[in-house]
């Protein structure tokens, strides 16, 4: 099997996609010519041309609301906008237009767009380009939420929200999005609301999101080695999500740990938990835990942005906490 | 000049709106109607106008006044009505409401609680036509509160750069609610605001029908032809309260309305086509009486129609597929 990094991944399906399919374009800052500011349209520019390589100007505001009076009238926009911060410009046009839509035309309109871009903390970028957001989304009816960790699954479920006529959020860690991994030839689909089991285990379940994958399995390696044995569960999608993977986890472990980079408070494993406790009580043999990135505005300095994230020490050493109920 | 037939034709298009208009307007004192009810009464030669150059498959994108934009993109008075009702018939089957008006199997793509968004989306409709390479045209119609909402400026930059097959017609009422747009904007004059974005712009009597329907023809047709879009003030003025059951004043003066009144669009018209023969008192009245009729049995159909069944509260959420 090759090998490429994440962008390569998304790249070749939305390559793939669009040479099959004419009505996609899309639109963002510098993703003509250029290639996007993170690589995911290189050489796009040439092959499909202007229109449907459209560069925008700082209009983020005018280009959503624009790419979803596209996506009512028989096109299907990709909004790429390098930072996913930059959506914040965007929020009305999101909330109150694209996720609503098809639900106040009673279903006959569809909301083929597909916005991407890069999330996450990291790189010093400071509290404007390190934000992830998802769980604000995948609180609201109307969005598909995805949160690949790695390449292979990247380059499915882009081919997925190439094909969908939901709105869909696809997230990309930067810390990821240059990581190597195998990746199938060819094309081939990911459906959304299908957890990957990363690692299987038997002493306790471990969700972990985006970039918090690789960390949580670099932890499960070093309690290997002292015979502890812990399951992890990639959601892959927030919205939807699959609880049925989890639960069915937790039915054999006893024990659940939520890792994810994002705000605690309201967030995604608050929701999981929730459901854990509604529908797996009785599997439950430890309170379930969570550990999250701190609940503050990311910061610039190195020391600072370090204490925000949670790293595989700290990950490890949740685990053993769990273990110790 | 239009041909005499579809002179008549936009009488009866802008009676369709008038009495539909007054229907819900005594079907929201009579407690019928749910929630908000903007009506356009006094602004009927807007859409009529502008949506007598459009064919079902040109995409209108509206507002929150946008009772008359759906008539006259060819919604009927039937879905309309049943919609305010709240019922299963309703063009959007009891989901949306006075604002959220839906039946893009005519290419009315909605009207919207939010002001702005209908600006954008009529330029992303520009922009698949022009991908598609349809003649189709992109329509959005606003009121002069939009004007001054960052939707207007970004959706007529986006619009001018890619030369977009798009229509931006500014209903120019003077109150934003009841703020007027003398008073909230620094250019209070829309018409002239189009070379700020390399666009061609004018404005015109809005409760003139022929005027209107002059310039939205020169408009839609350089759309069709690839020479980009076009920004139309309709000056205009809403008689009614902003919404139904509004207290009307504090903001405008009774001598205002009435002047404005006595610039009826419909009066006017009417006036128009007897004074130069181009229709016989018979002929107007007789559209009047048809006209009056659908409307009632509009609402007769809206009234007896069933409400959507409770368990199908979740579907739409996203596509079936």
């Amino acid at each position: 099997m090759p090998e490429m990094t994440f962008v390569e991944a998304t790249l070749e399906a939305l390559d793939n996609a669009m040479a099959r399919d004419p009505s996609i374009f899309v639109v963002g800052e510098g993703i003509g010519e250029r290639g996007g500011n993170f690589n995911t349209t290189v050489g796009l520019y040439d092959k499909y041309g202007p229109e449907r390589l459209c560069d925008t100007p700082i209009s983020e505001r005018g280009f959503v609301g624009m790419c979803a009076g596209a996506a009512m009238t028989g096109t299907r926009p990709v909004v790429d906008f390098m930072f996913f911060d930059f959506i914040l410009d965007a929020f009305g046009e999101l909330v109150n237009q694209i996720a609503k839509m098809q639900y106040m035309s009673s279903g006959r309109l569809k909301m083929p767009i597909l916005l991407r871009g890069a999330i996450g903390i990291g790189h010093s970028a400071a509290t404007h380009h390190s934000g992830s957001y998802y769980p604000i989304f995948a609180h609201l009816p109307g969005f598909r939420v995805v949160v690949p960790s790695v390449p292979s699954d990247a380059k499915g479920l882009f081919a997925t929200a190439l094909q969908s006529d939901d709105p869909v959020l696809f997230l990309e860690h930067k810390s990821l999005l240059f990581n190597r991994g195998e990746v199938p030839e060819g094309e081939y689909t990911i459906p959304f609301g299908q957890a990957r089991i990363a690692r299987e285990g038997t002493d306790c379940t471990l969700v972990a999101i985006g970039s918090m994958v690789d960390k949580t399995l670099a932890a499960c390696e070093r309690l290997a080695e002292e015979g502890i044995s812990c399951e992890v569960i990639d959601p892959r999608t927030i919205a939807p999500l699959d609880m049925e993977t989890v639960l069915a986890s937790v039915h054999k472990t006893g024990r659940l740990l939520i890792v994810d980079e994002t705000f605690q408070p309201c967030g995604v494993g608050a929701e999981i938990s929730a459901q854990v406790i509604y529908r797996g009580f009785d599997d439950l043999d430890a309170p379930i835990r969570r550990l999250n990135g701190a609940h503050v505005p990311t910061p610039y300095s190195p020391t600072l942005e370090e204490a925000t994230v949670p790293e595989a020490e700290e990950i490890e050493q949740s685990i053993r906490d769990l273990l110790a109920e | 000049m239009p041909e005499s037939e579809q002179l008549l034709a936009l009488y009866r298009e802008m009676l369709i709106i008038r009495y539909t208009e007054e229907q819900l307007a005594r079907s929201h004192q009579m407690g019928l109607i749910h929630g908000a009810c903007h009506t356009y009464v006094g602004e009927e030669a807007i859409a009529t106008g502008v949506c007598a150059h459009l064919r079902p498959d040109d995409a209108v994108f509206s507002t929150h006044r946008g009772h008359g934009h759906a008539l006259a993109k060819g919604v009927s008075p039937r879905e309309v009505i049943a919609e305010l009702f709240g019922r299963s018939t309703g063009c959007s089957e009891g989901r949306g409401g006075s604002m959220h008006l839906f039946k893009p199997e005519v290419g009315m793509m909605g009207t919207s609680g939010i002001v702005g968004p209908c600006i954008l989306q009529a330029a992303g409709a520009g922009y698949s036509f022009k991908l598609l390479k349809s003649d189709q045209i992109g329509v959005a119609f606003f009121g002069d509160g939009a004007v001054n909402n960052g939707a207007f400026h970004e959706g007529l930059n986006l619009a001018s750069i890619w030369k977009l097959p798009t229509l931006f017609v500014c209903e120019n009422n003077m109150y934003a609610t009841e703020v007027p747009f003398a008073y909230s904007a620094g250019n209070p004059h829309v018409g002239n605001r189009g070379p700020a974005y390399g666009m061609k712009s004018l404005t015109v009597d809005g409760n003139d029908i022929l005027a209107v329907y002059e310039a939205a023809g020169e408009a839609a047709q350089r759309a069709r032809g690839g020479e980009g879009p076009t920004l139309i003030e309709c000056r205009t003025y809403r008689t009614r309260a902003h919404a139904e059951g509004m207290r009307d004043a504090g903001y405008r003066t009774p001598e205002e309305v009435e002047e404005w009144k006595a610039r009826d669009p419909i009066t006017r018209y009417n006036g128009w086509l007897l004074e130069n023969e181009e229709a016989g008192p018979e002929t107007l009245a007789a559209i009047e009486a048809e006209v009056k009729e659908m409307v009632a049995d509009a609402e007769e159909f809206a009234r007896n129609s069933p409400w959507p069944e409770a368990d199908t509260v979740s579907e739409h959420v996203f596509s079936q597929r």
